[in-house]
């Protein structure tokens, strides 16, 4: 996973602009590690607006449930609908089949709020 | 929590270079969430056989003339019935029923019991034991001293058999052998009990002894998984083995948590908490334990409250996960006794949302 395009959040999801309206999002391998096995996503919806840091949905491991939340302001206009039948995919591969939800961003100056790559690790470096 | 370093078992510098992931603060010990994955530990236990160190697990000898009398006081279940070699899953209650621990009592001799008892309970048990202390009983604790580790799974007995020459097929369930080789270690307490649903082994062992024997074990046969506190949990949750802090508490009785068959309420002597549990069976329990499974979307998890269908509060969630064995999401839950029916349908406020569950029989699992 080396995508000079992909950015981050403190809160452990990345965003990968796809053209210049649409963004995808998913949550980092650090995330998936941390949560365990997934069993279960209650993921937003289509059409709905959200605002940046607003709590998107929740990721349930065996153990806890866990938050996630929107890096930008937008429209939700796709869900990752395999996430129902195959929550493990977000463990098995986070930065691609795992994403969650794709945004028609309204705010583009957010995504210069965003960590870089090398920003995020030696975020996750100090954090630990 | 308060701000003490966390308590670490005699294996703890072991877990890293077996894997382990997520060390967590459980009770105040330092004990590791999975080495592996929780659902694949899990599986292990289920098909083969895992590994788990419980050396949190508190041990409390009481000795002594008096040491019978005092020990069937404080429980209960009937200890007097008990032989030498014998263990007993009994609970031990306030006077009001309510329960201080729930906690397997171990015959050792005739004037000897061992308790092994909840990590998280040791202070409040010992206090609670000495405040009914008698003449001719020594009280010891001895949980700084003795290492736990459970052997659980269908080929546990298989695994653990080439570390000895002692005939482990001849230890029945709730029995055990004291001073047994194991490998090189001379005297470990060796006991047919488990909290997996599956069969399986205790071992108790000196601290010293710890490492060697989880490495001689893990050694010895490579079917054989380490395992951590993620899969202790869903194992005992579909087997519906209690936890004390969610099934049970000071405000949950053994009845109505369903461990109603450890209280003799007509054993020959008079036990703590007797009155109040009598009058509770004669009237049966306000509230019952069920099994729920979810219909809608969510997971049950611990504290969330649960609703009639006529969204009236009647329980709470005391333990849910989605299970591993069933696939299913599920929950243990302390309703009241009308709604403890199975076919009953209730809902479960998860988040924001009331979700469709409905009674199920448990355990969720039973071995074959």
């Amino acid at each position: 996973m080396t995508n000079t395009q992909l950015r981050f959040t403190k809160k452990h999801e990345w965003v990968l602009p796809l053209d210049e309206e649409r963004a995808r999002i998913g949550i980092t391998n650090h995330a998936q590690e941390e949560l365990g096995d997934i069993v279960f996503v209650e993921n937003a919806e289509i059409n709905q607006q959200v605002n940046a840091h607003d709590s998107l949905g929740v990721i349930e491991s065996v153990k806890a449930a866990s938050e996630f939340y929107a890096p930008l302001s937008g429209e939700i206009v796709a869900i990752n609908e395999q996430l129902e039948d195959e929550p493990e995919r977000i463990n098995d591969d986070p930065y691609q089949d795992g994403w969650l939800v794709e945004i028609a961003y309204n705010k583009p100056q957010e995504l210069e709020t965003l960590l870089t790559e090398a920003d995020y690790q030696a975020f996750l470096s100090e954090e630990e | 929590m308060s701000d003490k370093p966390l308590k670490q078992t005699p294996l703890f510098s072991l877990y890293q270079s077996y894997g382990a992931k997520k060390i967590i603060d459980y009770g105040g010990w330092a004990l590791p969430v999975h080495f592996s994955s929780i659902i694949d530990e899990h599986h292990a236990v289920r098909q083969k056989a895992g590994l788990f160190d419980v050396s949190h697990m508190g041990e409390i000898c009481i000795e002594g003339k008096a040491a019978e009398k005092l020990v069937n006081l404080l429980m209960t279940n009937d200890i007097t019935s008990l032989e030498i070699n014998q263990a007993r899953y009994t609970a031990m209650c306030y006077q009001d029923g309510g329960t201080v621990d729930d906690l397997l009592v171990y015959k050792l001799a005739d004037q000897k019991f061992l308790l092994v008892v909840n990590a998280a309970n040791i202070d409040k048990d010992l206090d609670w034991i000495h405040s009914h202390r008698m003449n001719d009983v020594t009280i010891t604790n001895l949980s700084e001293q003795i290492a736990q580790l459970a052997i659980q799974g269908p080929e546990a007995v298989n695994i653990l058999q080439k570390l000895t020459d002692t005939n482990l097929t001849e230890i029945k369930p709730f029995r055990f052998v004291q001073n047994v080789q194991l490998a090189d270690i001379t005297n470990v307490l060796v006991s047919r009990t488990g909290y997996t649903g599956e069969d399986g082994f205790e071992l108790y062992a000196p601290h010293q002894q710890a490492q060697v024997l989880w490495r001689e074990l893990l050694r010895a046969d490579d079917r054989l998984q380490p395992c951590g506190l993620g899969a202790r949990d869903t194992l005992r949750f579909e087997a519906k083995l209690a936890l004390y802090g969610q099934e049970l508490s000071s405000s949950i009785t053994p009845f109505e948590a369903g461990i109603g068959f450890t209280v003799k309420i007509d054993k020959s002597s008079d036990f703590i908490g007797k009155a109040a549990l009598t009058q509770e069976k004669q009237n049966q329990p306000a509230r019952k334990l069920v099994g729920l499974e979810i219909i809608d979307k969510g997971i049950p998890r611990h504290g969330y409250k649960v609703f009639s269908s006529s969204d009236q509060e009647i329980g709470f969630i005391t333990s849910g996960t989605h299970s591993p064995t069933i696939q299913k999401h599920l929950g243990l839950a302390l309703v009241q006794a009308e709604y403890a029916k199975l076919g009953t349908e209730v809902q479960v406020q998860i988040r924001s949302r009331l979700v469709n569950a409905v009674v199920v029989e448990t355990p969720f699992y039973k071995r074959k």
